[in-house]
C-alpha cells in the first residue's frame, strides 16, 4: 500500500467535506484551505520522490488483482502533474484569502475549490479509463459551480457555452469508452493497451481513437474546438480564472498524452498527423486571437489556446525529444499562466478595470509589480533564461529534427506574436500614462481596494520564483521530463508495472 | 435486435444534436438530456445484448453455470446516469438563472462574452 499515492485524492476530498461541515464559519474554511493545500504540496513532493525511486507506483483499490480492480498508477508524468496541481492549489488558496469577495466565500467557494483539486488529482492518478471519466465529471461539476459563483450576466453567458461544450465532450468520451469496452472487454488502461493490438478490425480502433481525440481536444481547447474557452475564462473572479487557466485544459492535454502514448499507438501515421496539424493551427489561431483583443484577461485566455498548441505539437511529433519538450512545456505553462492571471487581478484592484484603454501608469505606482509581470510574460514569450525559452527550444528543435520545417517556422512566428501581445499589455498597462478619461483612478469600480495585502503578493512572488528556478536550474527539471518521456515512449513498462506477472 | 438498437441510438444522437443547434436554451438542455441517454444506450448495446442469468456464483464453485449477463456495462451505465443526472440538474438551474439575468432564452442574444 503506497499511502502517498492515495493521499493526493483523499486530502482535498476530506478538506472539501470539512469545509462543508464548517459552512457557517468562513474563517475555519480559509484556514482549512491553506492547511490542506499545503499538506497536498508536501504529499505530492513525497509522491514525486518515491515515484522516481521506484519507477511506477501502483495501488489496487480494494485489493482485487489488477485487470478487475480500479487501479491508481503514478508514473513520472503523473507525479509531475500532481506536484504542479498542488503548487497551483496552494497559490490559489493563499491568493483567495485576499481576493475572493465575501459573498462567494459564503456560498461554498472553498469546498468547490477542494473538490476541483480532488477531481484533477484523481484524473492524473487513475489507471482506469472509466474512472478517468468519473474524475473528469467531478472536476467539471466543481468548475461549473465556481464559474457561475456571483451570477453576473457575462458569467451566465460564458457558463452556458462552457457547460454545453463540456457536456457534449463528456458524452463523446462516454460513447468512446463504451465502444472500446465492446471491442476489448476491459477498462484497465494497461490491459486495454495490451489487448488493443489483437482487435480484428484495426480501422475501428482508429475510429475510436479519433473519438477520444475529439473529446479530449474539446477539454484541452485545441483547434477547432476551443471557442468555449475565450468565451468563458475571463468571466469569473480572478482566482477562479487563474485556477482554471492553470489546471483544467492541462487535464485534457494530460489525457491525450496518456491515451495516445499508451493505448492508441497502432496507427501513428494517421492519428498523429491529424494532431500535428490541429496543434499547428491551434498555436496560430490562439495567438492571432490574442493579438486582436484589448482586454487583459481575454488576451491571456487566447494565449492558453495558443500554448496548448505547443504541448500538442510535442505529442504529435511523437519522438522522444518532442515528448520531453511537451512535458517541459506543460510544467512551465501551468506556473506561468496562473501567475499572469494573478497579476491581472492585482492591477484590477489597483485601477478597477481589465480594459487596456482604461489602464495605465502601473509602473510609476508599483515598479516591483511591473517586474513581477515581466518575469512570467517574457517567459511565456520564450525569452532566455526564463523557463519558456527552454520549453520552446526543445519543442522546436524536435520539430526540426523531424524535418517539419514549415511547422517549426510557424512555432517560431507564434513565439514572436506572443512577445508582441505581451509587449502590448506591458505598454498599455504598465508603461503609458494614466489615460485622461479616467478621472478618479482608484475608484473606477466603486469597490476597489488597494491591494496591499500580503496574500496578493506571496503567490505571485512564489510562482515567479518557480519560473526562475525552472529557467536557471533547468538541468534537473529537464532530466525529470526526460524520464517522463522515456516512460511514455515505452508503454510496455507501464503495462508490466500495472499488470505485474500477468502481462506477456 | 442489435441492428434496430443501432438505428435507435443513431436517431437519438441526431435528435440531440438537432435540439442543441436550436436557439432556445430550453431546447439546448433537452438536447443534452437526449445526448446522455444516447451515450448510455450505446454502452449497453455495444457490449453485447446477451440474455442471461444474473452473474451470481453458487457457494463453493468458481464459475457460474450457464450464460450470465455481463454486469460491468450495467454498472457503467448506472454511474453515468447518476453523473448525467447531477450535471443536468445543474444545467436546469443554470438556464433558469441565465434567463433571469439575461432576460431572454435566445442563444443568439447571448454574445457579450464572445470576441
Amino acid at each position: 500500500m503506497n499511502l502517498e499515492l492515495v493521499l493526493p485524492i483523499l486530502i482535498p476530498l476530506t478538506a472539501g467535506a470539512l469545509s462543508l461541515a464548517f459552512w457557517r464559519s468562513v474563517r475555519v474554511q480559509r484556514l482549512l484551505a491553506v492547511i490542506a493545500t499545503g499538506l497536498l504540496l508536501g504529499v505530492s513532493i513525497w509522491l514525486m520522490r518515491s515515484t522516481i525511486a521506484q519507477g511506477f507506483l501502483v495501488v489496487e483499490v480494494g485489493s482485487w488483482p489488477a485487470p478487475f480492480s480500479i487501479v491508481l498508477v503514478s508514473d513520472v508524468l503523473g507525479a509531475i502533474m500532481i506536484v504542479l496541481t498542488s503548487i497551483i492549489g496552494l497559490a490559489i488558496a493563499i491568493y483567495s484569502l485576499a481576493s475572493t469577495p465575501p459573498g462567494h466565500e459564503k456560498f461554498g467557494y472553498y469546498p468547490l475549490m477542494h473538490l476541483l483539486l480532488a477531481g484533477v488529482s484523481g484524473a492524473f492518478l487513475t489507471g482506469d479509463i472509466f474512472n478517468l471519466f468519473v474524475w473528469f465529471e467531478v472536476m467539471l461539476l466543481a468548475s461549473f459551480a465556481l464559474l457561475t459563483l456571483g451570477g453576473e450576466r457575462a458569467q451566465m453567458e460564458g457558463a452556458i457555452k462552457y457547460v454545453t461544450l463540456n457536456l457534449f465532450s463528456s458524452a463523446i468520451f462516454l460513447s468512446a469508452v463504451g465502444l472500446l469496452y465492446g471491442m476489448v472487454g476491459t477498462l484497465n488502461m494497461a490491459d486495454i493497451a495490451q489487448k488493443v493490438s489483437q482487435v480484428e478490425d484495426p480501422g475501428m480502433v482508429t475510429v475510436v481513437s479519433l473519438l477520444f481525440m475529439v473529446s479530449f481536444g474539446i477539454k484541452a481547447a485545441a483547434f477547432p474546438l476551443f471557442f468555449w474557452l475565450p468565451a468563458s475564462y475571463h468571466t469569473p473572479q480572478v482566482a477562479v480564472s487563474a485556477l482554471f487557466a492553470g489546471l483544467l485544459t492541462k487535464v485534457g492535454v494530460y489525457a491525450l498524452y496518456r491515451v495516445f502514448t499508451l493505448i492508441f499507438t497502432q496507427d501513428v501515421g494517421y492519428t498523429h498527423t491529424i494532431m500535428l496539424w490541429a496543434a499547428t493551427i491551434t498555436m496560430l489561431t490562439g495567438v492571432l486571437g490574442a493579438a486582436a483583443q484589448f482586454e487583459f484577461r481575454r488576451i491571456l485566455s487566447f494565449h492558453i489556446v495558443s500554448q496548448i498548441g505547443y504541448m500538442l505539437l510535442g505529442l504529435a511529433l511523437f519522438t522522444p525529444l518532442a515528448l520531453i519538450g511537451g512535458v517541459f512545456y506543460i510544467m512551465h505553462h501551468i506556473i506561468v499562466k496562473t501567475n499572469l492571471f494573478l497579476v491581472s487581478g492585482i492591477t484590477y484592484r489597483l485601477l478597477g478595470s481589465y480594459e487596456l484603454k482604461n489602464l495605465g501608469g502601473v509602473y510609476r505606482q508599483r515598479p516591483y509589480l511591473a517586474l513581477l509581470f515581466l518575469i512570467p510574460a517574457l517567459s511565456l514569450a520564450g525569452i532566455p533564461p526564463l523557463s519558456g525559452f527552454f520549453a520552446k527550444f526543445v519543442v522546436i528543435r524536435a520539430s526540426l529534427e523531424a524535418s517539419e520545417y514549415f511547422i517549426s517556422g510557424i512555432a517560431l512566428l507564434v513565439g514572436l506574436l506572443t512577445l508582441y501581445s505581451m509587449i502590448k499589455i506591458w505598454a498599455e498597462v504598465f508603461w503609458k500614462k494614466v489615460p485622461e478619461h479616467v478621472t478618479d483612478v482608484s475608484r473606477l469600480n466603486g469597490e476597489v481596494k488597494d491591494p496591499r495585502s500580503w496574500a496578493f503578493y506571496v503567490p505571485v512572488v512564489g510562482l515567479a520564483f518557480c519560473t526562475l528556478i525552472i529557467g536557471l536550474y533547468g538541468q534537473p527539471i529537464y532530466v525529470l521530463a526526460e524520464t517522463a518521456a522515456d516512460q511514455l515512449m515505452n508503454p510496455q513498462l507501464y503495462i508490466e508495472a500495472v499488470l505485474g506477472g500477468q502481462s506477456k | 435486435m442489435e441492428t434496430l438498437m443501432a438505428y435507435v441510438i443513431g436517431l437519438l444522437f441526431a435528435a440531440s444534436i438537432y435540439m442543441m443547434l436550436r436557439r432556445s436554451i430550453v431546447k439546448l438542455v433537452i438536447g443534452l438530456i437526449i445526448l446522455s441517454n444516447a451515450a448510455n444506450l450505446l454502452i449497453f448495446v455495444v457490449s453485447g445484448l446477451t440474455r442471461g442469468a444474473p452473474p451470481l456464483i453458487p457457494e463453493g464453485t468458481a464459475e457460474a453455470a450457464g450464460a450470465v449477463a455481463d454486469p460491468l456495462p450495467q454498472a457503467l451505465i448506472l454511474t453515468a446516469i447518476v453523473i448525467a443526472f447531477s450535471v443536468l440538474a445543474f444545467a436546469v438551474v443554470l438556464i433558469r438563472r441565465a434567463y433571469e439575468v439575461v432576460g431572454t432564452d435566445d442563444l443568439a442574444q447571448m454574445k457579450d462574452t464572445d470576441t
